[in-house]
């Protein structure tokens, strides 16, 4: 019995050698890439769509382009581009242009699964300076923005009337957010429904004068006099019910409370717009940059960038679509179909003049700060965000101190 | 080895038996193998995990999650304690619960058998993501499960942004010294301690409600199989209901008990597509299970290596719990 048992596992041993000598297609070939310079191009490309708008008009643009260019394009909308991206670069086939977010950015760019196209490309400085920092990694820019982001205060006119104020009490200091928050609570309305990640609380850091990380990202810096200063404020928000996570409030994120009129004011992005006149098309609200703290205006900026595959094979093709999907004609008219902000400078006067009613987002994509530039540093920041959902009964102080101490077993600094 | 008149059998053995041994070498030891060859590198997920550029880390992922004091380790702990909890809580439940469902419905007095058969089945043919979903609508804070026990005048939780522990609700916010100040493998007793939280037992209450249905078809099955003539021996000794069913039923039962204990476990250790859809880890990674974990390590943090660590080690805890269960369980003789 038992030397039948051997004879088992030795024909399955064997079985799965000869298995592994089918596998042999998995081995690494991307030195040996074939780089077809010229002529025309078969580009795959992936996208994280925000919605069929999105799909529509990229896809749309692609064809345009293919058509001019002789090349073919096929645009695929991801379902959870993270996994899908990260699947194909573990195949050695990925996609030839991506979406890369700024949050994810360095993490492609440390493992070398991005090409640096954008080093020499030609008007790459018409793009956002502090977009272009986002996307630079060891001092190389790997690639440009698509659009960008800014988070903005919005505020609920109708609960703002209700509460008895007027275009003077709109905050543009933390004191004055305080004030008015007091006069709305007087009035038994929530006053501010705020997102309970770095992503949101992030921008009073950035008012106080401080940040998570040091701007080249390479050092963690949460452990400051100025960003306790920041999470201390917002701790006394939180502590006196002038502020409130959506969560307790029944939201999904603080979007949906304040298009419930749950709240006077949040603070959100562009993306609010097309959420609320999709979800709540009656609310009405105007838009405002978000209060300056102590060290004056801030806020966050939000982006992604036109990624290339280092082992794509018609880079040079793939560059020449990305530089057609991000002039700033082509910019305009995304905005138009989907609601973006370009990311050129070059662009943003004329969308501003098409959407007076983001003049708030507009202003603070010049002073905004981008997401944490690092690479290895998701779980350390989703650790950072499960101490913010505590920060009502935590210690600002602590949070920031074991932020620091994760940050830097990950940067290895 | 005896010849028999048809001559050699046994190549003709081999041949049959190999459409199941190539299909089982493919799909299931390769993959497991290249695994394990995975979490002994630091891959990062660019190109094959078996050439010579990747870097070997030897046994450096595991020892990570045990020895190294880190983000890392309290992760893996903080997931260990999770789903310690949520076994603790599921496994039993769903056992008696099953048990009773099958007892009740298998009662040959009962009236519409066949409806209350399905009925309890119904939850386990449904998509878990579908369940999932309509919970997340239930329990939240305005949700049914909040509105009824406003009916009985309790202010119901926060369900999925409440991160405290059922223990620590018991027993107060405050820490003792004693238990703050000792940590065993990177957290504290006073965590090891904290039990499940009030998200998480929402899960487990989920989990509870659509797998009892599946037990209760096995033990149902296993009831069939009960002669009659044994309990009308016990009826003609006079025995109570209870001492029927704790002297007569559950020892039949004893093989199918150890049967759905058994899957129950490897279930719950394996528990991701309901925190997938529900909670991420959330709030504060008190629903974080390593089965998670490991999903997020490797496809988030491009941490390929010890993602199958985490992994290989699950196995190796499902595999030991088993063992010990079926040591606990097994038939004095």
């Amino acid at each position: 019995m038992t030397r039948l048992r051997h004879a088992a596992l030795a024909a399955a041993l064997a079985g799965s050698l000869v298995a592994a000598g089918c596998g042999s297609g998995f081995d690494d070939n991307g030195s040996t890439t074939t780089q077809q310079s010229a002529g025309p191009a078969d580009l795959k490309i992936m996208i994280a769509s925000s919605g069929d708008a999105e799909t529509k008009a990229v896809q749309d643009a692609a064809a345009q382009w293919a058509s001019s260019s002789g090349s073919k394009a096929t645009v695929t909308p991801a379902q959870d581009i993270v996994q899908q991206l990260g699947q194909a670069l573990a195949g050695s086939t990925p996609p030839d242009v991506f979406y890369v977010d700024a949050a994810r950015f360095a993490d492609y760019a440390s493992v070398g699964a991005l090409e640096p196209y954008a080093q020499g490309m030609e008007g790459v400085d018409s793009f956002l300076p502090n977009l272009r920092q986002s996307f630079t990694f060891e001092d190389k820019l790997y690639c440009v923005p698509k659009d960008t982001s800014t988070l903005a205060l919005q505020i609920n006119t109708d609960l703002w009337k209700k509460a008895g104020l007027t275009d003077a009490d709109i905050p543009t200091s933390w004191e004055q957010l305080r004030a008015t928050a007091q006069k709305i609570k007087a009035k038994n309305i929530t006053p501010l429904a705020i997102g309970d990640t770095r992503d949101r609380i992030g921008a009073f850091l950035v008012q106080a004068g401080g940040y998570w990380v040091s701007p080249d990202g390479k050092q963690a810096t949460g452990d400051t006099a100025q960003n306790v200063e920041a999470l201390t404020y917002v701790q006394g928000l939180l502590k006196e019910g002038l502020a409130k996570y959506p969560k307790a409030l029944d939201a999904g994120w603080a979007g949906e409370a304040f298009g419930k009129g749950k709240v006077a004011m949040t603070i959100e992005g562009n993306w609010i717009k097309g959420a609320l006149t999709a979800d709540f098309p009656n609310i009405k609200y105007t838009v405002k940059e978000l209060p300056a703290g102590p060290k004056g205006k801030g806020t966050l900026s939000f982006t992604q960038c036109w990624g290339i595959a280092a082992k794509s094979k018609f880079k040079q093709q793939a560059v020449a679509f990305v530089q057609a999907m991000t002039s700033a004609e082509q910019q305009l008219s995304f905005s138009k179909a989907f609601g973006v902000m370009p990311s050129r400078q070059d662009a943003q006067a004329t969308y501003q003049q098409q959407n007076p009613d983001d003049a708030a987002f507009v202003a603070g994509a010049q002073y905004a700060q981008g997401p944490v530039n690092a690479p290895k540093m998701d779980s350390v920041l989703a650790d950072l965000d499960s101490g913010l959902q505590g920060l009502q009964t935590g210690d600002p102080k602590a949070v920031l101190q074991r932020f620091d101490k994760n940050a830097k077993t990950a940067l290895g600094g | 080895m005896p010849r028999g008149i048809r001559g050699n059998e046994r190549p003709a053995g081999w041949l049959f038996v190999a459409p199941a041994l190539i299909i089982l070498g493919l799909f299931m030891l390769l993959p497991i193998l290249m695994a394990l060859w995975v979490s002994l590198t630091r891959w990062n997920g660019q190109g094959s995990p078996f050439t010579g550029d990747v870097p070997f880390a030897g046994l450096q992922n595991y020892t990570r999650l045990f020895t190294d004091e880190g983000l890392a380790r309290q992760d893996f702990m903080t997931s260990i304690r999770n789903n310690a909890y949520y076994v603790l809580l599921v496994v039993p439940i769903q056992t008696v619960l099953a048990l009773a469902l099958a007892l009740v419905v298998n009662n040959r007095l009962l009236k519409g058998k066949g409806f209350f058969r399905t009925a309890f089945y119904f939850p386990s043919v449904t998509s878990s993501v579908a369940i999932s979903v309509v919970f997340l609508f239930m329990f939240a804070n305005g949700g049914a499960i909040n509105a009824i026990l406003s009916v009985f005048g309790i202010n119901g939780p926060q369900w999925f942004s409440d991160p405290r522990g059922l223990i620590h609700l018991a027993f107060g916010d405050q820490a003792p010294a004693l238990l703050a100040d000792h940590s065993l493998l990177g957290l504290s007793w006073w965590d090891w301690l904290a039990g499940p939280s009030v998200a998480m037992c929402a899960i487990i209450t989920l989990v509870i409600w659509t797998t009892s249905g599946t037990f209760m078809v096995m033990f149902l099955a296993a009831l069939q199989n009960v002669p009659v003539q044994l309990e009308e021996a016990g009826l003609i000794d006079g025995a109570s209901a209870w001492q029927r069913l704790r002297h007569i039923i559950l020892p039949q039962l004893r093989p199918t008990t150890f049967l759905v204990v058994t899957l129950g476990l490897i279930g719950t250790w394996q528990v991701f597509d309901q925190i997938y859809v529900m909670s991420q880890g959330n709030p504060a990674k008190t629903t974080l299970t390593p089965a998670f974990l490991s999903y997020r390590t490797a496809f988030r943090d491009f941490d390929y290596g010890s993602g199958a660590a985490i992994s290989f080690v699950l196995f190796l805890i499902i595999v030991v719990l088993t063992l010990v269960q079926r040591r606990l369980t097994r038939e004095r003789d």
